[in-house]
């Protein structure tokens, strides 16, 4: 498995990323800077990291979506290659038009750094294979601009399709979007392109990884991609 | 040339900045204001005098970089 982590000036959870992917999914990582214009040869997963690329300057993600590297990684997700946006990677696909909506400013307008439950949406993809349907974790979340809103036609069609992939649940797995951390809609944490390779989430699985320093229920994740593209040599 | 491009929130798209700029106005004790709503203002150089390659290029701005459209509109104004 070779992935590449793209680094753009602001971002700051590139070096978690890349190093969940080496101990989780024992993937080879490039960190590849926004400048570049190719992705390194054979890269089966491309990874958007969390951070404040050029600070959040004009709408979060806005600059980073159209840096040069972006192109290569259009290029990559449409030939069904599989591409992960965490936080403000999240928040640059949908810039980038990768992702249908946006991630706006939080409904309590505050910065919102905890744990938080999610729900498994759907454990048939190639993120999300390790988990069970319905199944819950607990996963950080570090975002002030996490609130997903679309127009209806988009909402109705991510639920139709089923490219929500985890929602913001109660401790009893219960959903409900006034509860949420962050005003989203029908309390969206994550959706998937329409072809499922492509994955955008505001909450950081690379920070639960081990048992030493907290949970690993973000473990699954990265344990799903190793097993996707090992199934799929 | 000189052009200021306006953007703002689509009115369906809930504003909770111009919300608490609208509470700290009350609390302010400003009266007479019914409601706020934030936007951004672009104050734009452009080379040459033809207007009509000046809006083609503000289109182009606006519709790539300066608005994200599913949720934001935006308008354009010339200097005199």
């Amino acid at each position: 498995m070779k992935s590449a982590v793209i680094l753009f000036p602001g971002s700051n959870r590139e070096h978690d990323a890349a190093r969940a992917l080496k101990l989780v999914a024992g993937s080879n990582v490039n960190i590849v800077w926004h400048g570049e214009s190719e992705l390194p040869k054979h890269t089966d997963l491309v990874v958007l990291p969390g951070g404040f690329s050029y600070g959040d300057y004009l709408r979060c993600g806005a600059i980073a979506a159209r840096a040069n590297i972006m192109g290569a990684v259009r290029a990559h997700a449409e030939k069904g290659g599989l591409v992960l946006g965490i936080c403000n990677g999240f928040q640059i696909l949908c810039e980038a038009g990768l992702l249908p909506g946006v991630l706006v400013r939080n409904a309590k307008l505050r910065f919102v750094c905890r744990e938080v439950f999610l729900r498994v949406e759907r454990a048939d993809t190639a993120f999300t294979r390790a988990y069970r349907k319905n199944e819950l974790l607990r996963i950080p979340i570090a975002h002030g601009e996490g609130n997903y809103t679309a127009d209806e036609t988009t909402i109705k069609q991510l639920e139709a399709e089923g490219r929500v992939a985890f929602r913001y649940a109660r401790a009893d797995g219960q959903i409900d979007q006034a509860d949420g951390p962050n005003g989203a809609i029908n309390g969206i944490a994550g959706i998937y392109s329409e072809k499922l390779n492509v994955l955008g989430m505001m909450p950081h699985p690379e920070n639960n990884i081990e048992a030493q320093i907290g949970r690993t229920d973000g473990r699954g994740l990265f344990e799903s991609l190793a097993a996707a593209l090992k199934a799929a040599a | 040339m000189k052009a200021r491009v306006i953007v703002t929130l689509k009115s369906a798209v809930l504003d909770p900045q111009g919300k608490a700029i609208e509470g700290a106005l009350r609390s302010l004790g400003v009266s007479g204001v019914q409601s706020v709503r934030q936007g951004k203002v672009f104050d734009v150089e452009l080379a040459g005098n033809d207007r009509t390659s000046a809006e083609g290029a503000l289109k182009e701005a606006c519709d790539r970089l300066l608005a994200n459209t599913v949720i934001e509109t935006y308008k354009v104004e010339f200097a005199e």
